[in-house]
């Protein structure tokens, strides 16, 4: 067992700091908004155009005009902006937007991203996902650390179509929290019962084990 | 007097748009279409076009609607999911697709309406998006080239126009609007409420009408949410 998507949201919800303007991709990133720590103000972006994403409406308010890029009903807050989708990825590239949490399908221990396309499966494009990788300066992955056939996900090169190539900084998956290191995925942290054996079972990029290695703590 | 763009519908904007046309519609997901003109498309029957939007609609709203009747030959969009009937025509090769990251489609956008013919992006360096197309290498970083676009139309929605043009969109209906806006040789602006000119501030004004030849107030606006997520009230 080791941690659960609502316990990888909280573990990266630690990375915020006051003042950040954060963008969370679709999935375990969204999570992350519900575990922003006390006395912490960030602002989140939505990249078809809103700084300043608020909670889901309440029944009956929602409206049709107001949505994030998740396509969700959603609200503005005191203080929100509203802007064109050029100027909302202009924001993005020239490194306005401090964090970006996104998902996954495989990292390389280079950086390098695949999470838009499966070949011979139907292709739906990749949205936004890499105009973010291109342009951030601190990418997050959060992700499960194997796939449904239980392979490494952390992998020496990506088998997929990339998304972008040396952009992510850190992943955290469901084993630990892993920074991208030259010497590929440096373990930092391991979930809490999660031994140092497993995460090297799973990973099959290259895996250096943090001197000051600790447990996750959620 | 003042220049009027108005035309009486949704028909009258877009008669002239023949079949093959290059059409670029704006809108988000469901968020921010041109309805009216979309449904007065459909029903005229124009056809073999390319589209150019960010989405592909749904099965039965949005561009999907011009789909279903085969009227798309080809799609150029960054996000292309919930569409059975696109999936079906993409797999059959009856329809053509171009998938662009995001942002490089709206700057593509932006660029057109600003008269720079390319921009150096960094969206797609490394990836398959960047086969066959030119690269810029600036202080050890290398760039993929990308061009404005040549439009034929654009079709835009905005919340409020004035019979000059001058647009004001509403919330994140505003999204890639305002950008197609101003990259169609042919601008098209179908409108929730149509004004006389000076009863929009001129400090307020999202799109300035030059960009604009053709406007309308449209009706019977669905506005159809793709995602209804709601909370308990407090």
């Amino acid at each position: 067992m080791g941690l659960t998507k609502e316990q990888i949201a909280q573990r990266i919800s630690k990375e915020l700091k006051d003042g950040y303007y954060v963008n969370l991709g679709i999935g375990i990133p969204t999570l992350v908004a519900n575990y922003i720590p006390e006395g912490i103000n960030v602002v989140l972006q939505s990249e078809n155009g809103l700084l300043g994403m608020g909670p889901f409406p309440e029944e009956g308010k929602e409206d049709a005009d107001l949505i994030n890029a998740g396509k969700q009903t959603i609200t503005t807050l005191p203080g929100s902006a509203i802007f064109d989708s050029a100027m909302s990825f202009g924001m993005i590239r020239a490194g306005k937007v401090h964090l970006t949490v996104l998902g996954a399908m495989e990292v390389a221990d280079n950086g390098d991203i695949a999470n838009w396309k499966i070949p011979n499966k139907m292709v739906k494009g990749m949205g936004g996902a890499m105009d973010l990788v291109a342009a951030a300066k601190n990418i997050i992955v959060a992700m499960q650390h194997t796939n449904p056939k239980g392979e490494s996900k952390l992998l020496a090169q990506c088998s997929l179509p990339l998304t972008g190539i040396k952009c992510v900084t850190k992943v955290v998956t469901d084993l630990g929290v892993f920074e991208i290191t030259p010497e590929g995925f440096k373990c930092v942290e391991h979930a809490p019962d999660v031994s140092i054996e497993e995460i090297k079972a799973k990973t099959a990029g290259r895996l250096v084990i943090a001197q000051d290695l600790k447990p996750v703590a959620i | 007097m003042s220049i009027n763009k108005v035309v009486a519908s949704a028909d009258e904007a877009i008669k002239d748009i023949p079949d093959g046309a290059t059409i670029m519609f704006g809108g988000f997901g469901l968020c921010g279409l041109p309805e009216n003109c979309i449904a007065a498309l459909v029903k005229k029957g124009t056809t073999n076009l390319t589209c150019i939007s960010n989405n592909a609609g749904v099965d039965d709203f949005g561009i999907g609607l011009m789909l279903h009747k085969k009227q798309v030959k080809k799609m150029i969009a960054s996000y292309v999911g919930e569409n059975a009937e696109f999936e079906r025509q993409l797999l059959s090769g009856e329809l053509e697709v171009e998938l662009i990251p995001q942002g490089t489609l709206a700057t593509r956008c932006l660029i057109a309406g600003y008269g720079i013919p390319f921009v150096p992006v960094l969206a797609g360096v490394g990836t398959e998006v960047a086969i066959g197309k030119e690269t810029l290498s600036r202080n050890g970083k290398e760039y993929l080239i990308e061009e404005a676009f040549d439009a034929s139309f654009a079709i835009v929605k905005a919340w409020k126009g004035d019979t000059m043009g001058n647009l004001i969109f509403k919330d994140t209906a505003r999204n890639f609007n305002p950008l197609m806006a101003m990259a169609g040789k042919i601008t098209i602006a179908e409108v929730e409420e149509l004004v006389q000119p000076g009863e929009l501030d001129p400090n307020m004004i999202h799109t300035p009408g030059i960009y604009v030849h053709r406007i309308f107030q449209g009706s019977h606006y669905e506005k159809r949410i793709e995602q209804r997520t709601v909370r308990k009230a407090n």
